[in-house]
């Protein structure tokens, strides 16, 4: 039960962490109908982390709600992979960053819907709809940005360099993962298929073996965790219980 | 506040009447019935259970749309009423009556067409029914919609994509 919970709950924080970041972008996009199409991005992830906190609170009993599991826990304990937590960067780095997570999130989903957990299963189906055009439009921003101009080729690059370290994560397991989510080591080969080809196609290079950062899993996040929640919990901290 | 109530008897059919008349807050053009959100309503003795779907995860009318089945079942004298949301099987726009699309259209948004599952340049224009239209983003004004220009008329529009 209680890897259960922890599951459901790493699904969940990785969702509302990108959602967090993304709506960063609120008001700020490169143009209007871009602005949109990241906001709405972000909406559909918080929709699903709603599902899974949702589900997770009624595990939990005692009181838990899907907001006092979205705004009451520490940073230790927010178990989201490290990849949704880095600053949005550019656009390039934003878009990168959701093409990296969005392509994993859809393998992983595609199993996921199977899973012997029928709640899980039905959230996860759900969601591979919106998903299909999340990957769509951010395979179509890192080819366009990839295969644009000397700059956009040249942020692509260090959009990678800033990124790829935090992907090696998403395929290894922790505990709460091993009994019976999801085997995210399996999934690793097809998603390497899918980043290369998009890749190709955008010009860029696939980089070479290098160390991987680990520790969100398991709640071991980067320095930006930490600041991301100050603002999205920061209300319900400085006035316990506030509603509207 | 007092509502003025007009006691209906609790059956399938009294109830799905009530709730033909509950809109989408976000598209008031169509009920909640057109768009095919209410999967089920069960009724034990005096109690109405009714079953709804959300279109997307993400979808920020839906907390509304149960709370206006509450007030128009208030409204109609019902008092038991419970709202229950279901996950499975997940909504799609196959649900969607035809009724609903015809009104879809007639309100200047391009109803899901089956050709066009994937939104692509080409869909029917709903002012001027010019095919020679393109696609601006796959994002709309809401989760449900993309954005269109129609190179005929040069009228935008919405497309309600295919889920
Ligand atoms: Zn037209």
């Amino acid at each position: 039960m209680s890897f259960l919970i922890d599951y459901t709950l790493h699904l969940a924080d990785s969702n509302l962490i990108l959602a967090q970041r993304n709506a960063e972008w609120c008001g700020h996009g490169p143009i209007l109908e871009q602005d949109i199409a990241i906001t709405n991005i972000s909406l559909d992830l918080l929709g699903q982390s709603r599902n899974m906190y949702q589900y997770a609170a009624t595990l939990m009993g005692n009181g838990a709600t899907e907001d006092t599991l979205a705004y009451l826990r520490t940073e230790r304990e927010f178990k989201n992979c490290l990849l949704v937590e880095q600053p949005n960067g550019d656009w390039g780095q934003t878009v990168l960053r959701q093409f990296l997570y969005s392509t994993f999130q859809q393998l992983l989903y595609q199993q996921l819907q199977k899973n012997t957990d029928e709640q899980l299963a039905a959230i996860a189906a759900k969601a591979l709809k919106e998903i299909a055009y999340h990957v769509r439009w951010s395979s179509e921003w890192v080819i366009r940005l990839g295969d644009g101009t000397v700059e956009s080729h040249q942020r692509m690059l260090h959009a990678i360099d800033e990124l790829w370290r935090y992907t090696g994560e998403m395929f290894i397991p922790a505990d709460y993962e091993n009994s019976f989510g999801v085997n995210v080591t399996a999934l690793k080969d097809e998603w390497m298929q899918k980043v290369t080809s998009v890749f190709e196609e955008a010009t860029l290079p696939i980089p070479e073996k290098i160390f991987m950062q680990t520790g969100g899993k398991t709640g071991v996040h980067t320095e930006h965790l930490g600041y991301i929640l100050t603002e999205l919990q920061y209300l319900q901290r400085a006035y316990p219980g506030a509603e509207w | 506040m007092l509502v003025q109530t007009n006691k209906l008897k609790a059956t399938t059919e009294n109830v799905m009447q009530v709730l033909s008349a509950v809109t989408d807050p976000e598209i008031p053009v169509l009920s909640i019935i057109d768009l095919g959100i209410v999967r089920d309503v069960i009724i034990n003795n005096d109690e109405v259970e009714i079953i709804i779907t959300a279109t997307y995860s993400g979808c920020p009318a839906m907390d509304m749309i149960a709370m206006n089945i509450r007030l128009a079942m208030m409204e109609n004298g019902f008092s038991k009423i419970k709202i229950t949301t279901a996950l499975a099987p997940a909504w799609t726009t196959d649900w969607m009556s035809e009724d609903g699309k015809r009104k879809l259209k007639e309100y200047g948004i391009a109803a899901p067409d089956k050709n066009f599952n994937i939104a692509t340049d080409g869909v029917e224009c709903p002012q001027c029914h010019s095919t020679n239209t393109k696609l601006l983003s796959e994002f709309g004004s809401t989760a449900c919609k993309a954005l269109y220009q129609c190179n005929n008329c040069r009228e935008p529009f919405d497309y309600f994509k295919c889920h």
